[in-house]
């Protein structure tokens, strides 16, 4: 096990430049996930600390060593491939042995590890077949259990679930955290799934357009996000953004929406009178109120998921979507008040998107 | 085609014979037209034309003159016949060396160009070059480069002072029989390069980082990756490549006829020259007759080889 630190790392493929220096610290045992959009560079910086992409600008280290100009293999990293990246003429106990194989270990080790690993993945009664004659799910076990085997210093994933169904990921997104709490190995794990970021990671850091926008725990980016990409990225149904304009007065900060709504916006007290902002709350921290004193708007679309029900309301901001735990019967059309909750509320600067 | 049962169709009136278009309601019937065509071709084109080889085989037919079954005649005095021995061997050693240098060379140029290069798609389109032009038309470049007097090779190399005096390629035995598998392996190395170019990019490219990853060296890679993965399609071409190669005939035939004193017949090109020049085609059938045993093993060979691989099979899902 070792900690990684990327420093200022650059990419550039011919004079397209696709990372602009990255700055990440991971502790020992660690384990963290890159999240993004897809060409956000997250998974050519994992492969850079693979040793599978070269390393532009910058230095990436592992354990005390810097690895820059290391080869893969001398790298002691082992990686999850989306496509699971299994010989497929190889049984699945060649497969995991095939590392151990190839550095000439003793068969007997050799046996040891692939049998405790695969009495860990619940494989054991696999390791004659062919990685052609498994589920999706085992191949991907499979896949852990030939990084397991070799106890590398970091395990890398990249978007190891993506291949899988829905309800399968789930399972999977378990079994890796409870995979991670036993071996404590520091881990870097790629997805584009922020649902999977928040549920298996220590600390989240989000990628886009090749630079870091914020790194911290789950929660830390659910609570405080650094700006409107953060903001909308994190959390599912995305954060409501409402384009306004603060006013500072007596009775304390108002904002006044596009559509001349006024939201009082509560000890907030950040920010100029007159400026430009994103007023930004989350469908979950959205109650039902009366009056005017939330966003005003009509209900358009209802979708209830059983826990759940999710209202889109029209209001003259813009789409606003509201999640309710508790039960109710809306009627499309029906005129619905929104309240913030307090302490929930994020104002954001129109122009830069940083959080005030 | 009379008791094929048909449903009662609509019009329900029993008639003691059915009519045509009844019989052409009948899926059997109508597959069976349908075959027709095919079975008609290859009756008249392949049937036909081998089962009259082997019969010509068992008689002393010559041209002009209808012969009589003489049994194994033909082929007992093939035994005894040391041009006949002499073109067997010739064969074997033909095809041996020929597919063994194909398949060198062929593999490797595969593994050139499936690396990432500037002007790939040009270079592999050169690549076919050798393939694309007539058999005939290569072999007679071929003969003006291996002739006795203006070879350019042996031009080339008197000129550069490494030798005094020109070779002789097709005049000497052993010269002709590497100067036309020189050129048979020209022109063959394009077919087998491509196919397992074709082969070597259906590989997934992460396998070979998965291999990095584990550890392997690019020659562990080659050996423990690309090797296995490339053997169902190796197999395919290798057949083909030792039916081509063992059946050859315009290559020599254009070069060498066969010669020097038949040091360079094969036995395609035996059977032609006594069959037809000679005459003599109830014997020249007999060679040709004598191929198959040889191109039954190499079939039978490839029939194992090709056989899925026991990781190729299961469920099919990705």
């Amino acid at each position: 096990m070792a900690a990684v630190v990327i420093r200022e790392v650059e990419k550039a493929f011919g004079s397209t430049k696709v990372i602009h220096g990255i700055n990440i610290d991971i502790a020992d045992g660690e384990f963290v996930v890159l999240v993004g959009p897809s060409g956000c560079g997250k998974s050519t910086l994992l492969r850079m600390v693979a040793g599978l992409e070269e390393i532009t600008g910058g230095s990436i280290a592992i354990g005390a060593r810097e690895v820059n100009n290391l080869p893969p293999k001398e790298r002691d990293v082992a990686m999850v491939f989306q496509n699971y990246a299994l010989y497929p003429h190889m049984t699945v106990y060649d497969n995991m042995a095939f590392s151990l194989k190839l550095r000439k270990a003793d068969a007997k080790l050799i046996d040891e590890r692939v049998q405790k690993a695969a009495s860990i993945l619940n494989l054991k009664e696999y390791l004659k077949r062919f990685p052609r004659q498994l589920s999706g799910g085992q191949r991907q076990r499979v896949a852990m259990g030939r990084a397991i085997v070799r106890d590398p210093q970091v395990f890398l994933f990249d978007e190891p679930l993506s291949n899988l169904d829905a309800k399968l990921r789930v399972a999977m997104r378990t079994e890796i955290k409870a995979l991670h709490q036993r071996l404590k190995t520091t881990t870097i794990y790629v997805t584009h799934d922020q649902v999977e970021a928040m549920t298996m990671a220590d600390r989240i850091v989000v990628m886009h357009d090749g630079i870091v926008e914020q790194i911290g725990t789950p929660l830390e980016l659910y609570d405080n996000p650094a700006n409107t990409f953060v903001a909308g990225f994190i959390g599912s149904p995305a954060m409501n953004f409402i384009n306004g304009t603060l006013r500072n007065g007596a009775g304390g900060s108002r904002v006044e929406t596009t559509g001349g709504q006024i939201l009082p916006v509560p000890g907030l007290g950040k920010g100029k009178d007159g400026q430009a902002i994103i007023f930004g709350v989350r469908p979950e921290h959205l109650a039902l109120g009366i009056g005017n004193e939330g966003i005003v708007g009509k209900v358009s679309v209802i979708e209830p998921t059983g826990a759940e029900t999710q209202i889109f309301v029209d209001t003259s901001a813009g789409p606003v979507t509201a999640v309710f735990t508790e039960r109710h019967n809306f009627a499309p059309g029906t005129p619905i008040v929104l309240k913030p909750q307090a302490g929930t509320i994020h104002l954001f600067d129109a122009q830069s998107g940083q959080h005030l | 085609m009379t008791s094929v049962p048909t449903a009662p169709t609509g019009l329900g009136v029993l008639s003691p014979r059915r009519s045509l278009a009844d019989m052409l309601d009948d899926r059997r019937v109508l597959s069976f037209l349908f075959m027709l065509p095919a079975v008609g071709i290859l009756l008249t084109f392949l049937a036909y034309p081998l089962g009259l080889g082997v019969w010509l085989a068992f008689t002393d037919t010559r041209i002009g003159r209808a012969g009589v079954f003489i049994g194994l005649d033909n082929y007992i005095s093939l035994m005894g016949d040391s041009v006949f021995l002499l073109s067997v061997f010739n064969t074997i050693f033909y095809t041996t060396v020929a597919t063994i240098l194909k398949f060198g060379l062929g593999l490797w140029l595969a593994l050139l160009l499936n690396n990432s290069m500037p002007f790939k798609a040009f270079i592999r389109a050169i690549i076919l070059l050798p393939y694309i032009i007539p058999t005939v038309l290569s072999a007679i470049a071929f003969w003006w480069i291996f002739d006795a007097q203006f070879s350019i090779i042996s031009w080339a190399l008197v000129k550069f002072g490494l030798l005094d005096r020109y070779i002789d390629f097709l005049g000497e035995p052993w010269n002709a029989r590497w100067s036309v598998i020189a050129a048979n392996v020209w022109r063959g190395i394009p077919f087998v390069a491509i196919c397992l170019l074709a082969g070597l990019q259906t590989i997934s490219p992460s396998l070979y980082e998965a291999a990095a990853l584990d550890g392997a060296t690019s020659w562990q890679r080659f050996r423990h990756v690309t090797v296995p993965m490339l053997m169902p399609i190796l197999s395919i071409v290798l057949t083909f490549s030792v039916l081509f190669t063992f059946t050859d005939f315009q290559l020599i035939y254009a070069i060498t006829r066969g010669g020097p004193v038949n040091a360079t017949h094969l036995m395609a090109t035996l059977a032609f020259q006594r069959a037809i020049p000679g005459g003599r085609l109830g014997e020249g059938a007999a060679i040709a007759v004598a191929m198959i045993p040889f191109l039954v093993c190499a079939t039978v060979f490839s029939y194992y080889g090709l056989q899925r691989r026991k990781w190729q099979q299961g469920s099919a899902d990705d």
